[in-house]
């Protein structure tokens, strides 16, 4: 998973789309944010899914208290 | 002795107007699936290998028309059957070498799974690598153009942002459009299907008609 790495920690791409995801961000929302093309934005979205940084309820995502944090310790 | 093939021993190609076969693939941008480009147009092209005169020419040409694609609502993607790192390579090489940054992510189909469901190895021609194909896929992940280039012919960009515009048009305005056609040019309404409709067709006024079943309209 090139944006959620082994341990953990994120690649730039990985978080930066961590901090753009906001409580009910659509995929749309994070592309604007962020300035990254919708496919990677899905791509790293599924990554960030997978590593529990990041929930989806429908086609809306916000981070998990996991990705809260690792958001918070990043930045 | 025949020299006719039986068809069970062909590769399965994608058909026109049929959902493209999805994938999902490491590339230099990460993994992607073709359901990444839901709601965006997309081209899928494959080149023959890393690290090659033509290819490196296609490469640096795909980038110049890259930002015209985007104006367009549509993306980029490349495949060989290489390394993740020999691509990796290969566009930091090109960076280097050319000054061009290859903004759109290169799939790496060591295990031919993409290359397969697309027919892009032509066995006559090469048994190891892909040949120079072009596929359009549109917003709704349907297949809507193929085109196949020897691997001794490098690609003429101009005509695929060309490709993507007419099809764009044709689909917003239900219309075709005739050879050669470039935006702004007239395009061509379908043909009538009853007698009654050829006779309304000559004597509608606005219309630049050889006859009844070729008439061409502005938009």
């Amino acid at each position: 998973m090139p944006c959620v790495r082994p341990d953990g920690s994120l690649s730039t791409s990985g978080r930066l789309m961590l901090e753009a995801v906001r409580p009910g961000s659509t995929t749309e929302d994070v592309a604007a944010s962020t300035g990254m093309p919708l496919y990677r934005v899905r791509s790293i979205l599924r990554e960030l899914i997978a590593a529990d940084y990041v929930s989806e309820e429908g086609e809306r995502f916000t981070q998990t208290e996991q990705g809260a944090e690792k958001a918070k310790a990043s930045g | 002795m025949t020299i006719i093939e039986e068809p069970e021993a062909r590769a399965t190609l994608p058909r026109l107007n049929e959902p493209a076969p999805a994938f999902d693939a490491v590339t230099t941008h990460g993994p992607i699936k073709l359901a990444d480009f839901k709601d965006r147009w997309l081209i899928l092209f494959s080149h023959p290998a890393d690290f090659t005169p033509v290819c490196t020419t296609e490469f640096i040409a795909f980038a110049e028309i890259y930002p015209e694609l985007q104006k367009r609502g549509c993306d980029l993607i490349g495949l060989s059957i290489d390394s993740l790192f020999a691509h990796i390579a290969w566009v930091r090489n090109i960076e280097e070498k050319a000054g061009v940054k290859i903004p759109f992510p290169v799939i790496a189909d060591l295990d031919r799974k993409v290359a397969t469901a697309f027919g892009m190895v032509q066995p006559g021609e090469s048994t190891t690598e892909a040949s120079r194909c072009v596929f359009v896929i549109d917003p709704k992940g349907i297949l809507r153009a193929m085109i196949y280039y020897p691997l001794s012919t490098g690609r003429n960009m101009a005509e695929f942002v060309r490709l993507i515009d007419a099809l764009q048009t044709a689909d917003e305005n239900n219309v075709a459009t005739p050879a050669n056609w470039h935006p702004g040019d007239k395009v061509v309404i379908g043909a009538p299907r009853t007698t009654e409709a050829a006779e309304e067709r000559v004597a509608e006024k606005g219309l630049e008609c050889i006859d009844w079943y070729l008439c061409k309209k502005s938009l």
